[in-house]
């Protein structure tokens, strides 16, 4: 069952230069005990999508009318972007759909302790009392693999390790059961022997909740580990999405081809790193037509640069947008 | 190999006080650990290791930005010869137009008040390598070009430009003095993958046509393994294994290096679950494990592992280890 359900998601930012495009047709699913990875380059605008979720983004920003986002809770659906006041926006930020960040250290309050914390956004977001609330936190840093939880229950931020404070960051977004978990490049800013435990604990965590994951980040290999499907985003438009298997052993668009050869791969040591030619273009000078066109190798006189290709479906649930490729998936 | 190494480093320890007592000497943090090594000349050396294992420090060391507690470093060109730890001041400039670093962040490295020009222009000013300003000038696009810059853009703004291109200038800031030896510290870890891509393409370009000397630090096996001919494992402050890159990722002999290949996020989707995991996390260097500093994680340790400090051993030509087990 679909969890949460983004329609033509359309987001655009009122600025000194005008209207800038951030999201552009942006639809996707997800289900109840599945993580969708989101993938893309920096200002692709994956973290953009992802805090519309949570209705978190400026107030310059400007949805259009037919962008929707519907959560479907038990208690009844919510149309997340309707919510106003603050009230109605709980169940969005922290209740229904928890948010964790890159930089654990930036996101926990520095002169708090963890606990206090964690305790607060229980005491706001269910009926808890304090010492239950209390009880549950410390239960959630030993759920997590904090060891002495009760003692890193009353400890600041900054007397815990990068992965610890990752851990804790993770047990708080749990801790209100929330259905849908975004994260944010959690792994980003930690060492691999780290980032493999904390995946590791991510994956031991969806099937024990039952919840859904956005897992946003700009590394194939931790989707390959984690994502169940995957969407690939350029310049605010999903280009490509499938099974995280089908995207990666035979990627369709120019794009995600690009992506895949642009990796150093340990099997492959001495075959040449192929950049994806140019630059990302700025989002002042978005190009007509395929925003990738400017780039694309494969690219096709009077078409791309001038209509902007449509989703066609080449396999099970596996969708391209590009004017290169067929219904097998494969590039004329 | 019967050349001589460009940079050898001999028993190298670099220790930072730990806050200041009134009286008697402040506890020590060993940051570096008696690192021998040796990096040859036109080589392209990788030193990998997780945050906190002095690789930074080390690289540092080299380039004498800081203190080096004992042990040496020389420098040996062909022409010069400089003992790096007890450089005079004059000889330190001297010794700095050789020996150059890139840095990480190429947003943060580039002044936002100067031109590009002026930007790749400065060492050249600072070092006094030029006499006239059309020398400056063509010293500049000579560098610009090879780094494959637009000469047009030498008139703008930091701010004009994306990562990639920030990269580029920073790379020939580095370079426009002609240095021998370079330390990259992490130098793509801030870019996107089609991005770093190319400024690796364009380093190893720009070491077959100057004839450069690379020390390049990164905490990403997959970029080292590309891209250097041989790659140091650090731990804490000491170097667990040393190889040929080949060597090194065909036959891993440290349990850390093992651990580290096998953390490192396969691309494909079928290999779920198969990484052999590394407990805990790395200790606080302030108060680092006797014996062995790996055999708190350490999937194989034994009872001599926990007093013995392992030796560091050539286990087959130019193939190093320091652990008791293998």
């Amino acid at each position: 069952m679909s969890l949460l359900k983004v329609e033509n998601l359309n987001l655009q930012f009122r600025t000194d230069e005008g209207l800038i495009t951030a999201v552009e047709n942006v639809s996707f699913e997800i289900n109840e005990g599945e993580v969708l990875g989101l993938v893309g380059e920096s200002g692709s605008g994956k973290s953009v999508t992802a805090k519309s979720l949570m209705h978190l983004n400026p107030s310059n920003s400007v949805y259009s009318p037919e962008s929707s986002i519907k959560l479907e809770l038990e208690s009844g659906g919510v149309d997340v972007l309707s919510l106003k006041n603050p009230r109605e926006l709980v169940v969005v930020r922290g209740g229904a759909i928890s948010m964790i960040f890159q930089e654990p250290m930036a996101s926990f309050a520095p002169a708090i302790t963890i606990g206090a914390q964690m305790v607060e956004q229980l005491m706001i977001h269910t009926s808890m009392t304090k010492k239950e609330s209390a009880a549950l936190s410390v239960e959630m840093l030993e759920r997590v693999g904090i060891s002495d939880a009760g003692m890193r229950f009353h400890q600041y931020a900054f007397e815990l390790s990068g992965g610890m404070r990752q851990r804790a960051m993770i047990a708080m977004a749990l801790s209100t059961k929330p259905k849908v978990l975004i994260a944010d490049e959690p792994t980003t800013a930690l060492d691999v022997t780290i980032q493999a435990q904390v995946l590791d604990l991510m994956k031991d965590l969806v099937k024990e909740f039952g919840m859904a994951i956005l897992f946003i980040t700009h590394d194939l290999g931790v989707i390959a580990q984690v994502a169940d499907r995957v969407a690939v985003m350029y310049l605010g438009r999903i280009v490509e999405s499938g099974p995280v298997r089908e995207v990666l052993h035979s990627p369709s668009h120019p794009y995600t081809k690009g992506l895949l050869n642009a990796l150093p791969k340990l099997d492959a040591l001495d075959e040449p790193l192929t950049p994806i030619p140019g630059d990302i273009p700025s989002p002042l000078e978005r190009p007509p037509g395929c925003v990738f066109h400017t780039r694309c190798p494969e690219i096709l006189a009077d078409r791309c640069d001038s209509s902007i290709p449509q989703r066609t479906n080449v396999g099970q649930d596996h969708s391209v947008s590009c004017f290169a490729v067929d219904s097998t998936g494969k590039t004329a | 190999m019967t050349e001589k190494p460009l940079i050898r480093i001999n028993k190298l320890n670099v220790e930072f006080p730990l806050g200041r007592t009134l009286f008697g000497k402040p506890p020590m943090l060993s940051a570096v650990n008696d690192v021998s090594l040796d990096i040859m000349p036109g080589q392209f050396y990788g030193l990998v290791g997780e945050s906190g294992s002095g690789k930074t420090t080390l690289g540092k060391a080299i380039l004498r930005a800081v203190h080096i507690s004992s042990g040496e470093i020389t420098f040996d060109d062909s022409d010069v010869n400089y003992d790096v730890g007890s450089l005079a001041k004059k000889e330190l400039k001297n010794y700095r137009k050789l020996a150059q670093l890139i840095f990480q962040d190429p947003y943060a490295a580039l002044s936002p008040r100067m031109t590009v020009r002026d930007i790749i222009a400065e060492p050249l000013e600072v070092m006094g390598l030029t006499k006239t300003r059309e020398e400056t000038d063509e010293r500049v696009r000579d560098i610009a070009e090879k780094c494959r810059l637009n000469l047009e853009h030498l008139r703008r703004f930091p701010h004009a430009f994306s990562g990639g291109q920030r990269q580029r200038i920073s790379i020939a800031r580095t370079l426009v003095c002609n240095p021998k030896f370079v330390v990259a510290d992490e130098s793509v870890a801030a870019l996107d993958v089609s991005i770093q891509a190319d400024i690796l393409n364009l380093l190893q370009s720009l070491q077959d046509q100057l004839g450069l000397t690379f020390l390049f630090i990164s905490h990403d096996l997959s970029v080292v393994a590309h891209i250097c001919d041989h790659v140091a494992v650090m731990y804490l402050g000491t170097l667990v294994e040393s190889a040929p890159t080949r060597k090194l990722f065909d036959n891993p002999s440290h349990p850390y290096t093992k651990a580290l290949l096998s953390a490192i996020p396969s691309l494909d989707p079928d290999d779920r679950g198969k990484s052999q995991k590394l407990e805990g996390e790395i200790p606080s260097p302030a108060n680092p494990p006797p014996g062995c500093k790996f055999h708190t994680r350490c999937p194989l340790a034994e009872e001599r592992c926990r007093t013995e400090v392992p030796q560091w051993r050539e286990l087959s030509k130019d193939h190093y280890a320091a652990c008791h087990l293998v």
